[in-house]
């Protein structure tokens, strides 16, 4: 089964696999979000929507529906 | 005189690029916009050694060369055009040493133009506390640059920084990447048809539709045995850029730079888990909001009392000291009141922006877009709203252009079109009045009725503009990927220098902008309230005084009498009467008509107007409000300021759109007359109903 970034818990970290869907805006690419970068879930905002993540060292906020198209690999929590 | 040297400062944003930009420049710089567009345009003259200077450019902050909105379009349109005067001889990318690996991203995109290259990394006192350690040699080496280590907070590097400018002919220029390798067989194809350009160029020309020198994406389009590629297939190209550019970016560093993470310390966690906490949160930004508006009302009231009162007794001393005549009364009732009400904003509007400077210099900014999303998502809005409106509780015309933020156009569309239903600092003085005139002196449970009241106005705007939003958001059919991708900077304590500077440049870009519209007004009113057609105006003295020539009035009462009927008879008088009919039902009279047209180009006007109208000779507000408190209802003989009028009026200001300054910056920002129509007409008409149920209701 395939593991999206929505999927997270806050404090856990993961491996990023594919970013190849077409609704991940090219700036998040730009900002880090790419294959093999390691993301963690710093917090999540009320309503569990947005999410603020700490990729590659950058911190960032995306919204959940976009976390859903990041396919991604846990590696603890 | 040598010629100067461009230079165009480029970066992400939230790495200093400004600070980099005011160690620079200092008070040599001036901000305007772009023609054509409302982008500002910061540039600045720098003194380097040698007696050589520097012509700088502040570039909008920007991620990447692949441009997503106005503002980034600035500069890669800049990079591309070797024509342009502004194009830079050699440019300066700012960098931040905490984010080096992102910040690289555009370095080494600037790079590949070929263009002289200077990379500055910035927060070098960051270093320690970070843990991070650089070797300059290899990575200038590895980047085939110079590198200029820089601190603005510790005033470090500025020096080196201005050397390098000054010997920018020594600088490599051989690109990081080289563009074929991202498709081989696409971009050597790309190449053959356009054997004279280089390939990168090409490559941002298809990519984001710019045009540069002659070549113009259709004219590669054109190519017949050229085809440019699918929407989806570039981007999958422009991925594979990216992760290639992030390899180059990663060997480099590998080299380059060690973080002993051990070392690292981090307050950042500590500040975020109070700062965006579920309650905590935002009972620390209701708490700043409160503090915001406490000092944009309360605070700026004394030196506001003081510019009022400063310009009443200016044009006192006008109408004692110049001969009497036309054009003495032309400077004492137009211009001087006109200027009077444009500087009479300046404490409010410096007040504002200090917070909001310091809001964003602290990085605390994109938390509460962060807390904030969620809930204004259901509006139809973005986090991002958040800030213009907050920006238009000052002034609509900076919020709405604050907006250019927000990724998705329909969220920026509602927000730009409910921004001036917040309640803006024009407001504020015809509330001001009104309130005391109709709202009794009583407290209850500590609070004043009257400051209660003009809370309740503050609420009813921003409830407006939600709800607005909401129905916007349920009737516009836009189709929107809501993209929202927002960086969450370090924290960091605000440079003295950017934020006085910000709210110098802010005030400054205020009183001339606006003030100029609302200085011409003024002019326009009292010319049309001094002169009118026909017999009754011009013999006005004569028609009063045999009308009361049984009275024995004094002389005095007389002159003011003589006025108000020339007022009545004058080009303004004669058009309030026009509307009467259309506004009497909101329990005004043709004064206050002629008070609410004028105010459509600007709110501030109507107190301005009642003074003119009720004929008083000085500017206090004490008499005018006096004179106000005694008009009649002409119809149903109450005084015509009673609780169901004043209630009608404030509620008029609230939701009316009169402000053609805001409706010409969102017909610049929607590039379309459609939007500011709607907001024109919507807003207009819904204060006009909501008045009529007012007044009907209460009277």
């Amino acid at each position: 089964m395939q593991v999206t970034l929505a999927q997270l818990k806050r404090g856990q970290s993961a491996i990023i696999t594919d970013v190849s869907s077409i609704h991940i805006p090219l700036k998040l690419l730009e900002m880090g979000c790419l294959p093999g970068n390691m993301v963690e879930l710093v917090q999540v905002a009320p309503f569990s929507d947005p999410l603020y993540l700490n990729i590659n060292g950058s911190h960032l906020a995306i919204r959940k529906e976009t976390a859903t198209h990041i396919l991604i690999e846990i590696t603890n929590g | 005189m040598g010629k100067q040297i461009n230079v165009a400062l480029i970066g992400n944003p939230n790495t200093g690029k400004t600070s980099v930009f005011n160690a620079l420049t200092g008070l040599n710089q001036k901000v305007g916009n772009y023609p054509g567009i409302t982008v500002e345009k910061k540039e600045g003259v720098c003194k380097l050694p040698r007696g050589v200077k520097a012509h700088i450019i502040d570039l909008p902050g920007t991620y990447s060369l692949n441009a997503s909105s106005l503002d980034e379009n600035v500069v890669i349109e800049l990079l591309l055009n070797k024509n342009d005067k502004d194009f830079p001889d050699v440019a300066v990318v700012v960098s931040d040493v905490e984010n080096l690996k992102r910040n690289l991203l555009l370095f080494t995109q600037i790079k590949d133009l070929e263009i002289p290259t200077i990379l500055v990394i910035n927060m070098a006192d960051r270093m320690a506390y970070k843990g991070i350690s650089l070797d300059i040699d290899v990575l200038e080496k590895e980047l085939n640059t110079k590198i200029a280590l820089v601190s603005t907070r510790k005033k470090t590097g500025i020096d080196d920084l201005k050397n390098l400018i000054t010997n920018f002919r020594d600088l490599p220029t051989q690109p990081c990447l080289n563009a074929r390798e991202i498709d081989p067989d696409y971009f050597t194809r790309l190449q053959s048809a356009f054997p004279n350009q280089l390939l990168y160029k090409l490559w941002l020309v298809i990519t984001q539709d710019v045009n540069f020198g002659n070549v113009s994406r259709k004219e590669v389009d054109a190519l017949d045995d050229f085809k440019t590629k699918s929407k989806s297939d570039l981007k999958r190209l422009q991925q594979k850029e990216t992760i290639k550019r992030y390899q180059f970016i990663n060997n480099t560093l590998k080299k380059g730079q060690t973080i002993d993470l051990a070392a690292a310390k981090d307050l950042r966690i500590k500040l975020d888990r109070i700062l965006t906490h579920k309650v905590w949160g935002y009972v620390v930004f209701f708490m700043i909001l409160l503090l915001m508006f406490q000092a944009i009302y309360d605070w700026s009231s004394i030196p506001m009392d003081f510019i009022d009162g400063l310009f009443a007794s200016m044009s006192e001393w006008t109408k004692d000291h110049l001969p009497q005549g036309q054009f003495t009364n032309l400077i004492a009732e137009g211009i001087i009141p006109g200027l009077g009400g444009i500087v009479i904003f300046i404490p409010q509007i410096a007040f504002l922006f200090l917070f909001i400077s310091i809001l964003e210099e602290t990085g605390y900014m994109s938390r509460v877009v962060f807390l904030m999303d969620r809930i204004m998502r259901r509006f139809g809005l973005s986090g991002k709203s958040v800030v213009p409106l907050i920006s238009g509780t000052a002034c609509a015309i900076p919020a709405v252009m604050a907006t250019r933020n927000i990724e998705s156009w329909k969220e920026r569309l509602i927000t730009i079109l409910v921004t001036p239903f917040t309640t803006c600092s024009a407001r504020l003085p015809v509330y001001l009045i009104i309130i005391s005139l109709v709202i009794p002196k009583g407290r209850f449970l500590g609070l004043g009725y009257q400051a209660m009241t003009l809370m309740l106005l503050y609420l009813i705007g921003f409830g407006a503009a939600i709800g607005a939003a909401y129905i916007l958001n349920k009737v516009l059919k836009i189709k929107n990927r809501s993209f929202f991708v927002v960086e969450m900077p370090n924290y960091k304590l605000p440079l003295f220098k950017n934020v006085a500077l910000t709210v110098i440049e802010k005030t400054k870009s205020f009183v001339f902008g606006a003030g100029k519209i609302i200085l011409a007004i003024s002019i326009i009113l009292w010319f049309l309230a001094s002169y009118g057609p026909g017999d009754d105006f011009n013999n006005a003295e004569a028609i009063v005084t045999s009308q009361y020539s049984k009275e024995n009035l004094d002389t005095e009462t007389l002159q003011q009498h003589i006025a108000s009927y020339k007022l009545e008879h004058s080009f303004i008088g004669l058009t309030g009467r026009a509307i009467e009919p259309l506004i009497q039902p909101l329990g005004y009279d043709w004064k206050i008509g002629i008070a609410i047209v004028s105010s459509f180009a600007a709110r501030e006007v109507f107190v301005g107007t009642l003074a003119t109208i009720y004929s008083v000779g000085s500017d206090e507000e004490d008499t005018i409000k006096n004179r106000m408190a005694g008009e009649v209802n002409p119809i149903l003989g109450t005084p015509l300021f009673n609780f169901a009028s004043g209630i009608s009026l404030l509620l008029f200001y609230a939701f009316a759109m009169q402000c053609m300054s805001t409706l010409a910056v969102v017909k610049r920002e929607t590039n379309s007359w459609k939007w500011p129509t709607l907001q024109l007409a919507a807003m207009s008409s819904f204060a006009y109903i909501v008045a009529l149920i007012a007044f009907q209701v209460l009277k």
